[in-house]
């Protein structure tokens, strides 16, 4: 007897599960709603990515409907967790296409749920705005997949133009991680881009992520008496390297691009960092009216916190979607992508927007200085 | 075998066939709405019972505890997948006188069969030396298996390092996941009630007694564990071939605790409850997607009911797909 008492708990338990998620259901149904997919990891281990974008995007939503939505709509964006996994990003992106019938999809932060869900959408005929896949692959799955970032080649070149133009150095050495896809782009295209501005590359030494000792490459690189060393790794090796570069006598500043964006940077490197410089997304420090609107309306929705570049992004993806439907004059997906592909200088946060024949964005850079443990905003670069 | 009980393999093989097209006019191409995201599932659903049905034999049946499962999962995916890409236009100019569809299928057999042989060779060379030692050193290894597999393939330039493993053809559908399905549950099903899986059984309960009833104990413990980790290269195979893209964060240890907790909450030993547990696990976390951000939460609260109040797991000791099973 026992038992079954036990099963009909659990009968009640189930059934009540149920009954509510029946109720859900038919809240969601509306009909006079322009209806966004978004997809990311709101659990797992990159957790924080998939908040931080949630926040970037519900807040340009909330904008947008509170300025009286767009074509005379509203917009209602569904948000699906993916758990950072790429097989549930398949899974979500094909549930929001095929079940929620949504015109459009927002995400994902990470390339490898990117490049999981994109066959889905371009496959169904439905545009894909990622707002924060670096890497060059993600796009090239098809017409229907577009980015709203810069890729990784881009930071290289923006590198070489900031070392170029405002740090006016002409030998450089670079240190890069060969085990890293993402190192090896941004080294090739910061020696492309120096070497036509006429600038001289040096050395060209390489490390292996986990690396923890650096001082025969470093010697080497002295020993040619760079002005300044491209290291475009991520933060956990870069601040070992500043500290061995430091204590080798290497002066130069030491430049990289967003691997470095961690407030762990500057635990590891210490004061051996201060007068480096790095390229990112945006700065919240950035002086442009745009730019501190931003951060002040964030800021107060979010109970102070500041909003972080993954979440400038997600606004920013949001808004260039949203500005693509109005564009349109209609929510129909193949409309959208067509006014996707016509993305001309949209003003954003993170700079202003455009996105060429590969369907990946034009836009300008920032770059931070190190200082004390602080990231100061130093200049925009444009491409 | 009589010749009777081989007429099984044809009819199971119409049946098949017959679903899939069920599946792709109803479902894929039909009027279902829904129907794509229901299919996904199902394909999922399938992939998880092949990994909880093998994993089942390891730490059920045998009743050594392996927690390196996704490591062989991911040796399966990413060695068939190898083989479609780098070896599929060769293989596709060799057999350039069959349809399309003949061709993906024949590479797509390929590619499992090498997945299969991967995992299982993969499972010898970690079995064979580990499977010696008793109780938490398993646990311990097959656990530090599993992630060097992951560090290792994350280091490999061929297969896409931490990018991941793009450009994989869709080859698997519901005939071959399904058809997957079944091989594992038949051939498993019939070796844990052979002698030798009678002898697994005796490993589990008591390993002293059963070596010295004379069961040559490392050896049997060795080949249930290579048997498990084929099959899970096989399932790596199909899964590989369905997502269309491999990345190594679908082959974490986590992967490796939901597979356990599909065994577990089916009841551990148990075929049936293997079957069970797998679905329940794929299809629960989708059921709570009305609840969004408490989904996680409902879902593990779900778990823990469930255990509370079925301890020995949804089917227990019961067995659905044969008789009563001996033992405890």
């Amino acid at each position: 007897m026992r038992i079954s008492k036990r099963f009909w708990i659990l009968g009640a338990l189930s059934a009540s599960v149920i009954a509510l998620t029946g109720c859900n259901k038919k809240q969601a149904e509306s009909q006079n709603e322009i209806l966004i997919g978004e997809y990311g990891s709101l659990t797992g281990a990159t957790a924080t990515y998939g908040q931080s974008t949630h926040n970037g995007i519900a807040m340009a939503v909330e904008e947008i409907n509170a300025a009286g939505g767009v074509l005379g709509r509203k917009i209602k964006v569904i948000t699906e967790d993916d758990a950072g996994k790429p097989e549930e990003a398949q899974t979500v992106v094909t549930k929001l296409i095929n079940k929620d019938r949504v015109s459009s999809i927002l995400g994902e932060f990470a390339s490898s749920n990117s490049l999981a869900a994109a066959p889905v959408c371009q496959q169904s005929h439905i545009p894909m705005v990622s707002h924060g896949s670096t890497n060059p692959k993600v796009t090239q799955v098809g017409d229907y997949i577009f980015r709203t970032c810069f890729i990784d080649p881009f930071q290289g070149q923006v590198m070489a133009k900031f070392a170029w133009n405002t740090l006016k150095v002409k030998r450089v050495a670079i240190l890069r991680d060969i085990k890293s896809d993402y190192s090896m782009g941004l080294a090739n295209f910061f020696k492309q881009g120096f070497e036509s501005m006429g600038g001289q590359i040096i050395a060209d030494e390489s490390y292996g992520q986990g690396d923890k000792d650096f001082n025969a490459q470093l010697t080497s690189i002295q020993s040619k008496n760079p002005e300044a060393v491209f290291v475009p790794g991520y933060y956990t090796e870069v601040g070992l390297i500043a500290r061995q570069a430091r204590k080798l006598g290497i002066k130069g500043p030491l430049l990289g691009g967003d691997g470095w964006d961690s407030e762990k940077l500057c635990e590891i490197g210490g004061e051996a960092l201060n007068g480096c410089f790095f390229s990112t997304h945006y700065s919240v420090d950035d002086t442009s009216s745009a730019i501190q609107n931003f951060v002040a309306a964030f800021k107060k929705r979010n109970n102070g916190s500041l909003p972080d570049a993954i979440a400038a992004l997600g606004y920013d993806g949001a808004k260039v979607l949203v500005d693509a439907i109005r564009r349109a004059g209609s929510d129909n997906p193949d409309s959208i992508r067509i006014a996707l592909t016509r993305t001309k200088d949209f003003p954003g946060v993170t700079g202003a927007i455009t996105l060429n024949e590969n369907r990946d964005a034009v836009k300008p850079a920032v770059v931070l200085e190190v200082k004390d443990g602080k990231y100061a905003y130093k200049e925009t670069v444009t491409p | 075998m009589s010749l009777k009980r081989w007429l099984y393999i044809p009819v199971i093989l119409i049946v098949l066939g017959l679903l899939q097209w069920a599946c792709s006019a109803l479902l894929l191409d039909g009027p279902i709405r829904q129907g794509p995201y229901y299919y996904q599932i199902l394909i999922l659903a399938g992939i998880n019972i092949i990994l909880a049905v093998s994993l089942n034999l390891t730490n059920g049946v045998a009743g050594q505890f392996s927690i390196g499962h996704a490591g062989f999962f991911a040796v399966g995916a990413y060695v068939a997948a190898c083989i479609s890409v780098y070896g599929g236009p060769g293989i596709h100019s060799l057999l350039g006188f069959m349809p399309g569809d003949a061709q993906g299928a024949a590479l797509l057999v390929l590619a499992m069969i090498g997945g299969v042989l991967a995992a299982a060779l993969a499972g010898l060379v970690v079995g064979i030396p580990s499977l010696r030692l008793r109780g938490d050193y398993l646990a311990i290894v097959t656990l530090g298996f599993g992630e060097i597999i992951r560090v290792l393939i994350l280091n490999i330039e061929a297969v896409g390092g931490a990018r991941g493993f793009i450009g994989i053809p869709k080859l698997s559908n519901f005939f071959w996941v399904f058809g997957g399905v079944v091989a594992a549950i038949l051939i498993i099903r019939n070796l844990t009630r052979s002698g030798y899986g009678r002898a697994l059984l005796s490993i589990r309960e008591d390993e002293i007694a059963a070596q010295a009833m004379g069961i040559p104990v490392t050896r049997y413990k060795v080949m249930a564990f290579v048997i498990s980790a084929a099959f899970a290269g096989m399932a790596g195979a199909l899964f590989g071939h369905f997502t269309m893209y491999l990345h190594t964060n679908s082959f974490t240890f986590v992967k490796s605790f939901e597979i356990i907790i599909m065994i577990a909450l089916g009841g551990l030993g148990s075929l049936s409850g293997a079957v069970l547990g797998a679905i329940v696990i794929t299809v629960l976390p989708e059921l709570f997607r009305e609840f969004s951000e408490y989904r996680m939460v409902i879902y593990s609260l779900a778990l823990i009911l469930i255990m509370i109040f079925r301890p020995q797991g949804l089917l227990g000791n019961a067995s659905l797909l044969g008789r009563k099973r001996g033992g405890k």
